[in-house]
């Protein structure tokens, strides 16, 4: 009897514990979900406003009245050029990094050769390389070949810089497809190149659809290649319509708030989508560290 | 006869192999060398002269840019804003990311909703980041401000980003609000790797689900813990673009970092030999550093 009722506050002394725990964890998740949303509501609720509101009206207040000519001004400025110049270099860059990534993955996940090793450490290696140390001779190397101020300038980099950090990935992940599935594939009849487009990148589809949300964000929000190598209005990116839009409306901070709105929400309505296959994407590549 | 026949099967396997080898590896390598090998051989080579970037005319000046750098005081002073920055990141994103990252993973599926809020500042670009905070941190109509003001009952002003004692700490503040997401969901992914069954076993043996992430759980985490502290360290070290966008090194250079300072002397001063040579330099104290880290703080791989 007695013991019973040990046992019965030690477990009522734990149950209190851990809801102090949890309470005290719920209160900390709540203060970061406000530092987490505060930029973002000042963002929103000041696009919605009038230039001199803003300073009138004070940041804790909600528009009055709820102004949407900012977005209207913003798209009929040329915002929808900016955009679609970001959707095609990233659309192109993206699908090319792609290929010739799960290309170069697939021998080093499945082929026995003597330079495997040499060249899997080569590739890893580069992804330390900061690109500003390549900056410069980018810049040269564009105005050689007369990519220089087109989007086709940004291709070539973005592709390169993606590679390395995805080839890991896409290595370590073509690794666990069992070698029995291409070893029957083999007696079938396959090759190694029928093999590789039937058996073992429909099984990667995980691993590159992950590949392609971390890198088209990357690429979507890429600055200072971007910023080197494209000079004109009319042949620059979406990052690079921040600065434009803010160089023409330096003292319009509601039309500025309306394009920061405008340009992240597309990533955001993507996010909320694909969410889960981020998650299990990125378990992928941390399997190994 | 047999075996001869047999080594010859082998040797042409194998050639079989190397030939398929290449014919994958080629696209990758070629652009690999094209876009980064290359370029940075190219770094070093331009760091050798006085140079403009535009004219044709360069002259080889030999280490004169090296002995430039080594005595350059703006340049040693980013590198050590950088360290700072290195330091701060790593101490305030990844134990809040492992926070964040053990709150949603003791909570389950019923925290969805601070999993997906949490995330969203990682989906900003680093330059809208930076529009965004040089109005919501302004001493006039920004957040800090503002809030100051109604707890004083008067006009208050916070200057964070235009006071050069304590902009490159406001940076680093922003900085943390960008990138804790990004360790916070390679942590969640980090738990998600470890079996299931070893939670299992742990409930069978009746510990609690915090005995089991204290005992199990995070230690397990060691080497992800080491690539996450790996990333920030070079992330930090090569950081531009939200800096150039917010403060472009100012004031008075209290946030120039080694790329802002580079970037300045190439493009905007056309010194371009010169700005050369502190990427050069920057490309080696990077390398050191990540290697000096990973041999000080060697993990065991296999786990």
């Amino acid at each position: 009897m007695a013991k019973e009722n040990v046992k019965d506050t030690d477990y009522r002394a734990a149950k209190i514990k851990s809801t102090i725990a949890w309470t005290i964890a719920i209160i900390f998740a709540c203060i970061m979900l406000v530092i987490t949303l505060t930029p973002f509501f000042f963002m929103i609720m000041n696009s919605f406003r009038k230039q001199f509101d803003m300073l009138q009206q004070g940041v804790f207040h909600l528009p009055d009245p709820w102004h949407f000519q900012n977005y209207v001004t913003v798209i009929t400025n040329g915002f929808f050029g900016y955009f679609i110049r970001s959707v095609i270099v990233v659309s192109i860059s993206l699908v090319l990094m792609l290929i010739i990534a799960s290309f170069a993955a697939y021998p080093l996940a499945r082929m026995d050769f003597k330079l495997n090793p040499i060249i899997y450490a080569i590739i890893v290696a580069m992804m330390a390389v900061p690109m500003h140390v390549t900056l410069i001779p980018i810049f040269k190397l564009t105005q050689t070949l007369g990519f220089y101020d087109s989007l086709k300038a940004l291709i070539g980099p973005y592709v390169s810089f993606a590679l390395p950090m995805s080839v890991f990935i896409l290595t370590a992940f073509m690794k666990t497809i069992p070698k029995e599935i291409e070893e029957s594939a083999e007696i079938d009849g396959c090759n190694r190149y029928k093999n590789f487009f039937f058996m073992i990148l429909p099984l990667s589809k995980s691993g590159l659809s992950t590949l392609a949300i971390y890198n088209g964000v990357s690429m979507w929000n890429e600055f200072a290649f971007a910023n080197t190598l494209l000079i004109s209005p009319q042949n620059k990116t979406l990052p690079l319509a921040l600065g434009q839009f803010k160089g023409e409306h330096a003292m319009d901070i509601p039309m500025i708030m309306a394009v920061l709105t405008l340009s992240v929400m597309p990533m955001i309505i993507l996010f909320i989508i694909f969410q889960d296959k981020l998650v299990k994407g990125m378990m992928a590549g941390a399997v190994k560290g | 006869m047999k075996r001869e026949k047999k080594v010859g099967l082998a040797q042409a396997k194998a050639r079989s192999t190397a030939a398929a080898a290449t014919v994958f590896l080629i696209p990758a390598l070629l652009l690999i060398t094209i876009f980064i090998v290359y370029p940075v051989i190219d770094t070093f080579v331009i760091s050798g002269f006085k140079w403009n970037g535009i004219s044709s005319d360069r002259t080889f000046i030999g280490l004169d840019n090296w002995s430039a750098l080594l005595h350059d005081e703006m340049f040693w002073k980013s590198f050590k804003h950088n360290l700072i920055v290195m330091v701060f990141s790593i101490l305030l994103q990844i134990p809040l990311g492992m926070l964040l990252a053990t709150f949603l993973d003791a909570g389950g599926k019923k925290f969805n909703i601070f999993k997906i809020i949490w995330f969203l500042p990682y989906l900003m670009s680093s330059v809208a980041i930076a529009f965004l905070f040089t109005y919501a941190l302004a001493t006039n109509g920004g957040i800090i401000s503002s809030l100051a003001t109604i707890i004083q009952g008067k006009k208050t002003t916070i200057d964070l980003l235009g006071n050069a004692n304590n902009a490159l700490y406001t940076v680093i503040g922003v900085m943390a609000w960008q990138f804790t997401p990004f360790y916070m969901v390679y942590f969640i992914a980090g738990y998600g790797n470890i079996d299931t069954t070893i939670y299992e076993a742990a409930v069978i043996d009746g510990a609690t689900r915090w005995q089991y992430l204290k005992h199990i759980a995070i230690p397990l985490l060691g080497p992800i813990f080491k690539t996450a502290c790996t990333m920030s360290l070079i992330g930090s070290l090569k950081y531009f673009d939200m800096i150039w966008n917010m403060t472009q090194g100012g004031p008075a250079g209290a946030t120039e970092l080694m790329a802002t300072y580079m970037y300045k002397l190439s493009f905007q001063q056309f010194n371009m030999s010169y700005g050369s040579t502190v990427a050069a330099g920057m490309f080696i104290l990077i390398t050191a550093i990540a290697l000096i880290f990973n041999k000080l703080f060697k993990v065991k791989e296999d786990y």
